[in-house]
């Protein structure tokens, strides 16, 4: 698929990846084997028909290829963009055991943009039940049990915090990886569909989930993520410049701070940015770092590369880049000058025993220590569950992490009536496994609203 | 969209406004604050709420006219005006009960949201004695509403030119080495006269509560842009606080913190004085 070369791109916000043309995707899409036993519908957590959808772009019948699409997916422009395909359906696509896989995401992709360019297509709706249910949080675990509770007739009403719609697509993905104005796209096609969004909803103060249940509500699906940002907990991390990585990307994604002063919010930002962490939080704050004109970005990760979480697509995206990854190496301490970070004391590490997670882990080379010099440090060493709605909800169980205890093939919580999917559930996890729980929760709230009267 | 139902001034760059945020009005308590944003590209701003009329749906906010959305909100949003979101109640509320004598401070802005503290301490059956002060006469509001709630109000000036000549914190000083009997404390307003105030109270060995207004983005818990150290703890002031112990608080931090967009403040307000200038000789 065409890209922006990496020099041009790393000075403007917009998307890396430019797709498919109609040819491209037609050639892609001939590749498919069209395996009877289709792995890749088992690898795809919302269970798209690939095969189907595929055979219809090779037959350059777009249009029929979307409404495959959407059977399953709520969200595919979303999808084609940040699922971790390569670990899912593509992982196991039988073209992949020897050759490239077929490039599923991008495909999808293709569809979805030629939707909406084209007639939007809508999914079947069901007629009205008369059922009503609350979705906390507009991330995709709530906007993909709300699209599909809609489409079985049922009157949804989804509540959000922040000022807009979209959760992690909105506030933590850059622009580069996942243009604004899709998701909007996306959400305005669920709004379509009958689905009402309240933004600036502060559940868990003006209203809690035992309210709504006795005010109207016949279920309700909790989907508030987890937005909590952790800490190194190493001294020093209260200096001026040193930001979570959900306030980094808050302040550039959500609040467009890349457009200050046009847009109000700043965002201030040294030379040398040195961002702790290995997943997509980190490539995204790295990359977004060298976008807003730093000199150096520079990612601290405390395993070696194979461990890196990152989807692979993104580590080769930030290294092209210009992205240094320095590798087993762990930050111990900030230092800073005059209130402000001026470096990172790390420690050199090497690969141990391997532990729980099957991961080697790494142990500190004795006396090693070292300085990173640093004027802005990001910390994206992942998030907590968002406390609001749980603080606030009695007899929800939790576990020891604090994200609620939920039935993993339904969602089901404790409380009756009550269901939870995604981050808030999982910990912090992939856009597309939130989407999952939230549809798998969506058709158990669906046969719980049709049993009870 | 959220309707300004009523606004007037209350000195020299401070404005009150009265906002239509049913939700809000309803479940609103002392110490709890909103997050508002003008306008598509406007910042988001937390306000400390200072009333709340369930019966209108107006939540009262005071606003100062330190930076470019402060100054925008004062100069271009009037009655029947729209902010485009205000979200709330958010942070926890503070802590009333029935302590016995309380001594609220309330420095310059901050006596905005000790009005409501000061109000419900009354209600719960505290004897409360109220300090207020500011930098000049012009720059003193809510005397009235204080004096209603409080059994006793003295109100300082820097300069003298109203009330009795001298910081807060000397009132402070005064009534603490008078009586013995205060169970509790607040003091709100600029960082650096909270600081001062707990140095007081501490020598008295009475526990004092300070509102912490960190810079914030979202208000929800969700940046971390907001934590403060106290008694050597991170805290994040929008879902910790925003009360906190003022003895076990790290006001130089917090002071720091403050202060880390100062550059950027001063470059959008100048910028936006540019255009406002622009517009008016065009």
């Amino acid at each position: 698929m065409r890209e922006q070369p990496p020099a041009v791109r790393i000075r403007n916000f917009e998307e890396v990846a430019l797709g498919y043309s109609e040819v491209e995707a037609a050639e892609e899409a001939a590749r498919c084997l069209q395996c009877r036993n289709a792995p890749c519908v088992q690898g795809c957590p919302v269970g798209i028909d690939i095969p189907a959808f595929i055979r219809a772009v090779a037959a350059r019948d777009v249009a029929q290829a979307i409404s495959v699409i959407k059977v399953s997916n709520a969200l595919p422009a979303v999808c084609g963009r940040v699922c971790p395909q390569e670990t899912q359906c593509q992982g196991v696509c039988t073209l992949g055991k020897r050759f490239e896989p077929v490039g599923i995401g991008r495909l999808e992709r293709f569809c979805a943009d030629w939707e909406s360019e084209h007639e939007a297509c809508c999914a079947p709706m069901a007629p009205d039940t008369g059922k009503r249910v609350a979705v906390i949080g507009a991330g995709p675990a709530g906007l993909t049990a709300a699209g599909e509770l809609r489409k079985r007739g049922h009157d949804v009403t989804v509540f959000e915090l922040l000022h807009v719609a979209g959760g992690v697509l909105m506030y933590g993905i850059p622009e580069f990886r996942l243009p604004k104005a899709i998701v909007k796209r996306e959400i305005d096609g669920l709004c379509r569909m009958g689905v009402r969004i309240r933004v600036n909803e502060v559940i868990g103060r003006v209203t809690t989930v035992g309210e709504m249940l006795a005010k109207g509500f016949d279920a309700v699906f909790i989907g508030t993520g987890a937005g909590l940002p952790q800490f190194l907990g190493i001294p020093g991390e209260s200096l001026n410049g040193i930001y979570s990585a959900n306030e980094f990307l808050t302040r550039t994604n959500l609040m467009r701070a890349y457009r200050f002063p046009e847009y109000d919010t700043p965002l201030r930002l040294g030379r040398r940015v040195v961002t702790v962490g290995g997943g997509n939080v980190a490539m995204d704050s790295a990359r977004t770092a060298l976008r807003l004109g730093a000199e150096e970005s520079i990612i601290v990760y405390r395993r070696s590369e194979d461990e890196l979480p990152a989807r692979r697509e993104e580590v080769h995206h930030a290294k092209e880049e210009g992205v240094q990854l320095r590798l087993l190496t762990n930050p111990v301490a900030l230092l800073g000058e005059r209130g402000r970070v001026s470096s990172v004391r790390c420690l050199r590490m090497e690969l141990g025993e391997s532990d729980e997670s099957g991961r080697r882990r790494p142990v500190p080379v004795p006396s090693s220590e070292f300085d990173i010099d640093a004027d802005t440090v990001v910390i994206a060493v992942g998030n907590g569950p968002h406390p609001l709605v749980l603080q606030t909800t009695p007899g929800l169980e939790l576990n020891r992490w604090g994200n609620i205890v939920a039935d993993q093939k339904t969602g089901a919580t404790s409380l009756c009536g009550v269901y939870a999917g995604g981050d808030i559930v999982t910990g912090a996890a992939t856009v597309i496994e939130a989407m999952g729980a939230g549809k798998r929760a969506a058709s158990a709230i669906d046969a719980f609203l049709r049993d009870s009267h | 969209m959220y309707e300004i139902l009523a606004k007037r001034p209350l000195g020299p760059g401070i404005q009150e406004y009265v906002i239509h945020a049913p939700d809000v009005a309803r479940v609103g308590r002392a110490g709890q604050f909103v997050v508002l944003r003008l306008h598509e590209r406007g910042e988001r701003i937390p306000l400390t709420i200072v009333d709340c009329d369930p019966a209108t749906g107006g939540v009262t906010l005071v606003v100062q006219e330190v930076g470019k959305s402060t100054r925008e909100m004062g100069e271009r949003f009037h009655k029947g005006d729209s902010v485009l979101d205000l979200a709330g109640p958010l942070g926890l509320p503070s802590d009333i009960e029935r302590f016995g004598t309380v001594v609220c401070v309330g420095g310059g802005l901050g006596i905005a949201p000790l009005y409501p503290i000061v109000r419900d301490l009354k209600k719960a059956g505290n004897t409360v004695i109220g300090i207020i002060g500011a930098r000049n006469r012009d720059l003193v509001f809510y005397e009235d509403r204080m004096a209603a709630v409080c059994d006793e109000l003295r109100v300082m000036t820097d300069d003298g030119s109203y009330g009795r000549k001298g910081y807060v914190s000397d009132a402070l000083r005064d009534v603490l080495s008078t009586r013995r009997d205060v169970a509790r404390a607040w003091a709100i307003g600029p960082a650096i006269m909270m600081k001062v105030c707990v140095a007081v109270t501490k020598e008295f060995g009475v526990p004092t509560i300070v509102s912490l207004n960190s810079v914030m983005i979202d208000g929800t818990g969700m940046c971390g842009g907001c934590r403060v150290e106290v008694a050597g703890a991170t805290k994040f002031a929008c879902v910790d606080g925003p009360e906190f112990d003022g003895h076990g608080v790290d006001f130089d931090l917090l002071m720091s913190r403050q202060k880390f967009y100062a550059e950027e403040e001063a470059c959008s307000l100048e910028r936006y004085l540019a255009t406002r200038k622009d517009a008016s000789t065009s």
